[in-house]
């Protein structure tokens, strides 16, 4: 259903999940607003004027009362807990990494941060890269996500999966693509007079593909511009 | 007790008055003066904001293309009537700066809380008269402020109306200077000017209810105004409070949202969602308490539980403050607190829903008169339910991860303040424009202008549903610019035009406004045959409120079709010999 709401195609693992709670909710809402248009519009053209009408006095119903307010509450109590699960699954404790990069948010770039051939961040063979995020197809990616300046929010909307960078704290972000191709990556909060245009280049590729665009970084690595530090 | 504060009153009013020019229009101490004072700036105000609105849609169907008409805004504003991205971060945080603190807050609580207290309780004026005209002067100054960041080098602020830090502490992140200071420094002020009205709302509403006014027999709006203002007590310090810290960041070089000095932006977040939501709040209660009211009296009815309509009013009170937290799922606080987040948002959805079924149940075998007050109070509902009902969306935190900052967002609160707040102040105006200024508001033109309003607010922001399910962020200025947003294009257009007809048919509600004022049908004391006290006295009232004593009161304010009465409603100050203080 959701593909005719324009939702951009799902490409990751949490994502179907994230979508199974936008439709519940949705039916939830259906039902519910349109019961409520309903019994408002058959009010209104029911009980509209007419010569020789005379309102009913009905000051309230205390059992319809106390009717409606357990059951909206039960059924947001019930939403919220089902909820839960799905959101410390995606935020809490994911899977453990098969990759790992640093992405670094500034006015008005993402900084993504590869490891070196040795495998680990934060040593003299980093290889910083301006917007271009490679990732391999069905692998967990963990990425530390800050920022240097403002708070940016790293958004990728086919993967429903959005964090915002603050600076100042390195906050922990996975996600695993499950299709390759080539995506967006936005930024989604307001960050400058360059917020809008502010995107980065997602390439989900194949393991091998993924290796080759590795070591042709390596071996060429891209202009430093300051980017790097 | 409450008689005696009115007899007091009473006593300082009841010479007869002979005030000059200034005295009765500019510095007046009279709370109906005031109120309009208040309407007449919040009107002035919204035509700046519904401006800057025409122009942002212009831009975001049309991007970066000379918008018609504006090829005389000097540089760097526009560019021969282009908007640059600068210009465009500066509308749409005045839009929505303007639109909460300078139209929506001194229509709801400025205008009719004004107007409506004292005449609603039954007292002569507000319990500080002197204080009341310094709330008013006081928020004109926070305008002018608002408005001279217009005009200094820079621009007006251009952090958004939530201005996160850093953004908004640093001057060059923005390129902004002097215009984000003038905005804080005047909602500071403005701030000033709310304090000052909610304490003098609170301690009317406390002591001069006149006799038989117990508190259960207030009227829902007076309820919902009395609620307003004591949220607005508590949560305009904590504003002012983060105002003030990120002033000093900004000018003094301390470092509160400085992570480079040892600050936390999440600080200003949080602090500014303390105060955030119960604002919301502020901005909706009086507009349920004005529908509440409105559609009692049209349907002929009692209002559908009267008593838990203001238990509902007072859980969401308490509510309004553990919940600010569902503001920044996305913002690395901890996502454990965002569970909590998520259950207490999900259980303010409750007393708005107990409302909504009371509204119904008040329609329910009533004898309901389509007037042009009463069609705007009944849009209200129904867009107050959709802008409820999407709310929940953005409760459930996986959901909300994935529709934080886009139109879901924007149209979500314009569900609620424009469909909400904004039809229930049409109503509000439109069914007390008689005892305001002593005329009719034109019934026809009234009508017309509900249906091309109501019409166009649903395909202007319905829509923004769609964009932000394709994952449309907001305060972006070009959304051409994405690859996975092209599908949407036609989308924003539509809105764009639809958002022209909108704005272009509130000239109706203003035009009805100016023309009744002069040619309306001279109003009756109770033209609508309503119960409330306010209809007790000709429209408009004198000053003192009646030319005669206080109103007594001996029932509630709702009995319409009661069977005790011989017509279909029954005021609060009417005595019956055998019925007295039995309805309540």
């Amino acid at each position: 259903m959701l593909e005719h709401l324009y939702f951009p195609h799902d490409i990751s693992t949490f994502g179907p999940r994230i979508d199974f709670l936008f439709e519940l909710i949705f039916w939830i809402v259906m039902v519910v607003w349109i019961a409520v248009m309903v019994a408002m519009v058959v009010f209104m053209i029911r009980y509209r004027t007419r010569p020789g009408r005379k309102a009913v006095y009905i000051e309230g119903n205390s059992r319809l009362e106390i009717i409606w307010t357990t059951a909206t509450a039960a059924v947001l109590v019930i939403l919220a807990f089902l909820s839960r699960s799905t959101w410390a699954d995606i935020k809490e404790h994911g899977p453990p990494g098969d990759v790992f990069y640093a992405v670094t948010a500034k006015q008005f770039n993402w900084e993504v941060t590869y490891p070196g051939p040795d495998g680990k961040l934060g040593t003299k063979d980093d290889i910083t890269v301006e917007n271009e995020l490679h990732v391999p197809v069905n692998k967990v990616v963990r990425i530390d996500l800050t920022s240097k300046d403002v708070i940016h929010s790293f958004y990728v909307p086919n993967m429903r999966l959005r964090q915002d960078a603050v600076p100042g704290r390195i906050i922990h972000v996975w996600f695993e693509a499950t299709e390759t191709g080539q995506y967006e990556i936005p930024c989604s909060q307001l960050c400058g007079f360059g917020h809008s245009g502010m995107k980065g280049n997602l390439t989900v590729e194949s393991q091998e593909d993924f290796d080759k665009w590795l070591k042709d970084t390596y071996a060429n690595p891209p202009a430093p511009e300051g980017a790097s530090q | 007790m409450s008689s005696t504060a009115a007899v007091a009153v009473h006593g300082a009013h009841a010479e007869p008055h002979a005030l000059g020019f200034w005295r009765t229009y500019i510095f007046s101490e009279d709370h109906k003066m005031i109120a309009r004072q208040f309407l007449f700036m919040a009107l002035f105000m919204m035509s700046i904001g519904g401006l800057m609105a025409m122009l942002m849609r212009w831009e975001l169907a049309w991007p970066e293309t000379q918008v018609p008409g504006f090829h005389w805004v000097p540089e760097p504003f526009m560019y021969d009537g282009a908007i640059p991205p600068n210009t465009y971060n500066a509308m749409f945080t005045m839009h929505a700066t303007i639109m909460i603190f300078f139209v929506i807050m001194p229509l709801l609580v400025g205008c009719f809380g004004n107007f409506l207290i004292p005449l609603m309780i039954g007292a002569r004026d507000m319990a500080f008269p002197k204080l009341n005209m310094l709330s008013f002067w006081v928020g004109a100054l926070a305008g002018a402020i608002m408005l001279s960041s217009f005009f200094v080098t820079g621009g007006p602020a251009a952090a958004g109306w939530t201005s996160y830090a850093p953004l908004s502490a640093v001057p060059i992140y923005t390129g902004v200077d002097w215009g984000q200071n003038l905005w804080c420094i005047g909602i500071i002020v403005l701030g000033a000017s709310s304090l000052m009205g909610s304490i003098n709302y609170i301690t009317t509403i406390v002591n001069m209810r006149t006799r038989g006014m117990y508190f259960f027999r207030l009227p829902l709006v007076i309820w919902s105004l009395f609620i307003t203002a004591i949220l607005l007590l508590l949560a305009l310090p904590v504003l002012t409070t983060a105002l003030a810290l990120l002033l000093f960041d900004r000018l003094g070089g301390t470092h509160f949202f400085l992570p480079a000095g040892g600050g936390e932006p999440l600080l200003w977040q949080h602090l500014f969602w303390f105060f955030g939501h119960p604002e919301v709040y502020i901005m909706i209660l009086p507009a349920m308490g004005i529908a509440s009211d409105i559609i009692s009296t049209f349907s002929r009815k009692p209002i559908f539980g009267y008593r838990a309509m203001a238990y509902a009013m007072i859980a969401i009170a308490f509510l309004s403050w553990v919940v600010w937290g569902h503001h920044m799922f996305v913002s690395g606080m901890d996502p454990v607190l965002g569970s909590s987040f998520m259950l207490t948002t999900m259980i303010i959805g409750v007393p708005s829903a107990i409302k909504t079924f009371n509204w119904l149940g008040t329609l329910y075998k009533g004898n309901i008169h389509y007037t042009a007050a009463m069609m705007n109070a009944l849009a209200f509902v129904a867009m107050f339910v959709i802008g409820g009902l999407s709310g929940i969306w953005m409760a459930c935190t996986p959901v909300d991860m994935y529709i934080h900052d886009t139109y879901f967002i924007v149209a979500h609160i314009h569900y609620v303040l424009f469909g909400g707040s904004l039809f229930g102040i049409f109503a509000g105006v439109t069914y007390w424009y008689p005892k305001m200024f002593g005329r009719m508001m034109n019934e026809r033109l009234g009508k017309i202008h509900f249906w091309i309003t109501f019409v166009a607010f649903n395909c202007t922001f319905f829509p923004m549903h769609i964009l932000g399910m394709a994952g449309h962020m907001r305060r972006i200025y070009n959304p051409q610019q994405y690859d996975f947003l092209k599908p949407i294009i036609p989308i924003n257009e539509f809105i764009s035009i639809s958002a022209f007809v909108l704005g272009a048919a509130q000239f109706l509600f203003l035009a009805n406004i100016i023309w009744s004022y002069f040619k309306g049908a001279r109003a009756s004391e109770n033209p609508w045959n309503a119960n409330t006290l306010e209809w007790t006295t000709p429209s408009p009232p004198p000053h003192g409120n009646w030319p005669g004593p206080v109103p007594v009161v001996y029932r509630g304010p709702y009995e319409y079709s009661s069977p005790e009465g011989a017509e279909d409603f029954l005021p609060q100050s009417e005595l019956i010999e055998r019925s007295t203080a039995a309805a309540d």
